[in-house]
């Protein structure tokens, strides 16, 4: 089973890495970007039998761990 | 006194935080991280440094050592915790005080002496700084922009939680006295009760003249005059 977790930074929070990279690419030549958020991805491989077990297992450790709720928002999706 | 002064991996001012509690006259011992005890600490300082070389983010991994219980239930007694740069970012991550630390807004890692001005002069942390002094105190961190959403900021300022500001020489909060883009240029703050506090500059680095400032005993000494006016309380 793998997860998928990708955190971004929350709407509030000044996010400077993006700003930055979006410059950097208009400086390049590219044209109507109108905004870069700048993120983490996270791959966990893990075995487990009973698959919404380790939804919320992972939903848990993704809340209060793998993120920071105070500046990050964050999607789980398991295959 | 005696100090504990917690070491995880990659904490790199623990030896400095031991030295500076010493040279003010008062006894500290480096705790390990995998301790589950503080011992007979009468406070404990979180030192800076990038535990866990920083992975994933700053603080969040050192937040789940097995000390870090300890010293939750020691803050929940009323017993003082300080935190310096990295150890304000444990103690954000660990949820012992309110916010979190982000990256520098312009990217740089800022080494340098800062100006203080202090918001609260009635706290364990804060009480032997003369109250028309700007502290000069060095600062040496990538991710030391404090954020908190309106709400928690409301709240610091309603209840007098935002302990030190950066300003300028003459005390001013300006933007251009801001190092890292912290709201409100918050530079430590405390909790609610008063007993945990957190700031990214370094007081244990501004504790003796030869250092370019001694400002930074003005934490220590406040601390000492703290728990020894709780003992004399207790006495009586």
């Amino acid at each position: 089973m793998k997860a998928k977790i990708i955190i971004t930074p929350k709407k509030a929070v000044v996010d400077p890495q993006g700003k930055t990279v979006q410059s950097a690419l208009e400086q390049m030549g590219h044209k109507g970007i109108k905004a870069v958020h700048v993120g983490k991805y996270l791959e966990i491989e893990l075995d487990a039998a009973d698959k919404e077990a380790a939804r919320q297992s992972l939903d848990e450790a993704a809340h209060r761990f793998l993120s920071n709720p105070v500046i990050e928002d964050y999607r789980l999706e398991i295959e | 006194m005696n100090f504990a002064v917690l070491q995880f991996p990659a904490s790199n001012c623990d030896q400095d935080c031991v030295h500076a509690v010493r040279v003010l006259g008062h006894s500290a011992n480096l705790l390990w991280h995998k301790e589950t005890s503080l011992g007979n600490a009468d406070a404990v300082i979180i030192p800076g440094g990038f535990s866990y070389g920083d992975y994933l983010r700053t603080g969040a991994i050192a937040r789940f050592s097995p000390v870090m219980q300890a010293v939750q239930k020691f803050a929940d007694n009323g017993g003082l915790v300080l935190g310096v740069c990295n150890g304000f970012q444990i103690l954000c991550e660990a949820g012992l005080l309110p916010g979190a630390l982000i990256r520098n807004r312009d990217l740089q890692f800022h080494c340098e002496q800062v100006f203080l001005k202090t918001g609260n002069f009635e706290t364990p942390f804060t009480n032997k700084i003369p109250h028309d002094k700007i502290l000069k105190i060095p600062i040496a961190h990538g991710e030391g922009c404090y954020f908190a959403d309106e709400e928690t900021l409301a709240k610091l300022k309603a209840n007098n939680q935002i302990l030190w500001q950066y300003c300028d020489a003459r005390g001013n909060l300006t933007d251009t006295a801001n190092p890292n883009g912290s709201l409100l240029n918050i530079a430590g703050i405390c909790n609610e009760r008063r007993n945990v506090a957190g700031l990214m500059p370094h007081p244990d680095r501004a504790s003796e003249e030869i250092l370019g400032s001694a400002d930074g005993r003005f934490v220590f000494e406040s601390i000492f005059a703290a728990l020894k006016s709780k003992i004399v309380a207790q006495a009586a």
